[in-house]
């Protein structure tokens, strides 16, 4: 892999950018690898990334269905935070704010961290006072947090309505100025692009149609470029996970369901951080290219169908209209939907399972892109051990028998 | 949006009276305390989520307040049937999909 820097940047502007190596290659698969990981995401490929990296495992194939990156991926609205309640979701989480911080230089690639900080709304009392004891855990917990009232919200985004007549008043919010975002596909490309540089066989257009086992272990998956062999195989494919774990007859404590974000047209800068309310389910920042980035909740229903309903969409234009009455005549250029992969308590599943050799990292639901980089950090140490990591292990799958379930929903800020 | 027949009230509504209350046929254990920690987990928390055929229960909220069972294509998001708590669908995974009856017919945004 030939090194980005500004003098390669120079040097190919004299023969007008015609001549760059390819960022990865494209390879045919092998018979057999050492690990395979099914879904090149952000998730999968930070695995890929950090097996080869950390855990020196390079005869890895990473398999993408269609193209990398173009799911979920694809599709968020890019926060990156930690301000989670309970101290297992805050380590897990705050592991990966770490790994954002130096993820550009760490992959010599850009992925335009930008630590602007993240605002999440009260609007009652109730709010404040869940704010309040959410903060003071993130404060135990090491992660940055104050707790700001209406005026204090009012000099960090100028333009929200502080009106206290209003339906849902801005009564406060938490802060936590290291959150931010990231640009997401290139949080996808760099990943990408440093596994391949360690010999990790990306391959796209290539779907998992079954999971081989031979005698309650994994030997293999059966995918529309054939057989591929593996005695490790690892999904990471987030909407789809409960048809992937059906292969081999398992179920999941997982129900997939469309999320929605849209953008507007480009607009001069407005908001230079992230606000996000989960009373009304709204979130909005502004791309570097000036679009307002809106994030939508959930539809109540299970569905794979990567669009959502209308009114879920009216519902948080209503929203985001009453706190920032500015944009009511912001044209919206562009509405998708994505699977989410949503677990009863809103915590991801980082685990083995009852079929040796298999492997799941799913259940992130609504807030994945955040631990992209962690995620596939204590992943890949799951996979090259056989064991989890110390921040994975709160996290697997029989925590759903044990009833030791981590129970983020609402109490953390988790908008959906 | 959905458009949904309430098998109570016989009227096809807007899916925004509706509440979504998750996968239909699971019964309870009928005494918790004597199974294990392995089924009762299963039947709390695990559930079938299929990219297909999907039989689900929903709550007319905004109207006769009961609970029915829906069976929808979870990827293309059709309504094939929609049938009163206690019956068994027609519609499953196993059988071949009928063209939906113009009175029971859904439709998704």
């Amino acid at each position: 892999m030939k090194k980005y820097s500004g003098f390669s940047l120079f040097k190919h502007s004299l023969s007008h950018h015609e001549n760059w190596q390819a960022a990865w290659r494209s390879p045919q698969p092998k018979k057999e690898y050492d690990v395979i990981i099914v879904g090149g995401g952000g998730h999968g490929l930070a695995t890929a990334y950090y097996l080869a990296k950390v855990h020196g495992i390079t005869n890895v194939a990473v398999l993408e269905k269609g193209y990398l990156g173009g799911g979920n991926t694809a599709r968020n609205t890019t926060i990156v935070r930690s301000n989670y309640l309970w101290d297992e979701a805050s380590k897990l989480y705050d592991h990966s704010l770490d790994l954002w911080k130096d993820l550009s230089q760490d992959l010599n690639y850009n992925v335009m961290f930008s630590q602007r900080g993240v605002l999440n709304l009260g609007h009652n009392l109730q709010d404040m006072r869940d704010i309040e004891r959410r903060v003071n855990a993130n404060r135990l917990n090491g992660i940055d947090g104050v707790v700001l009232n209406t005026a204090e919200v009012k000099e960090i985004v100028p333009v929200i309505n502080d009106s206290q007549d209003i339906r849902y008043p801005v009564l406060g919010a938490s802060w936590q100025a290291t959150g931010g975002v990231a640009r997401h596909d290139a949080v996808a490309w760099g990943f990408a692009r440093g596994a391949d540089s360690f010999g990790v066989d990306l391959i796209q257009q290539c779907e998992v149609t079954d999971i081989i086992t031979e005698e309650g272990a994994v030997v293999g998956v059966q995918t529309t470029q054939g057989f591929i062999g593996s005695k490790k195989v690892a999904c990471v494919t987030a909407g789809n996970s409960g048809v992937m774990a059906a292969m081999v007859g398992l179920r999941l404590p997982i129900e997939s369901r469309p999320l929605q974000a849209l953008v507007s047209e480009p607009v001069k800068p407005i908001i230079d951080t992230v606000v996000m309310s989960n009373a009304v389910h709204a979130y909005v920042s502004q791309s570097d290219k000036g679009d307002l980035v809106i994030g939508a909740g959930t539809d109540s229903y299970n569905g794979y169908g990567q669009r959502g309903s209308f009114h879920i969409v009216e519902h948080t234009l209503s929203a985001i209209c009453e706190l920032f009455p500015m944009f009511s005549r912001v044209r919206m250029n562009r509405a998708w939907g994505g699977v989410v992969d949503t677990c009863p308590d809103a915590c991801p599943i980082i685990s083995k399972t009852s079929v040796k050799g298999l492997y799941f990292n799913c259940g992130w639901g609504t807030g994945g892109f955040k631990a992209t980089p962690g995620s596939g950090h204590v992943f890949a140490h799951t996979l090259a051990h056989d064991e989890a990591h110390p921040f994975a292990a709160p996290f697997s799958l029989d925590r759903f028998n044990t009833g030791h379930l981590i129970d983020e929903h609402g109490a953390a800020g988790v908008a959906h | 949006m959905h458009h949904i027949y309430c098998p109570y009230c016989e009227e096809t509504r807007e899916e925004e009276e509706y509440s979504y209350t998750g996968e239909a046929h699971i019964e309870r254990p009928k005494d918790p305390a004597a199974i294990s920690d392995e089924a009762w987990g299963d039947y709390l928390f695990f559930r079938s989520n299929p990219r297909g055929i999907h039989h689900e229960m929903w709550y007319h909220a905004a109207g006769c307040r009961r609970y029915f069972n829906v069976t929808r294509n979870t990827q293309s998001y059709e309504i094939h049937e929609t049938y009163k708590m206690g019956e068994l669908p027609t519609v499953t995974a196993q059988v071949p999909t009928p063209a939906p009856k113009a009175a029971q017919q859904g439709e998704a945004s």
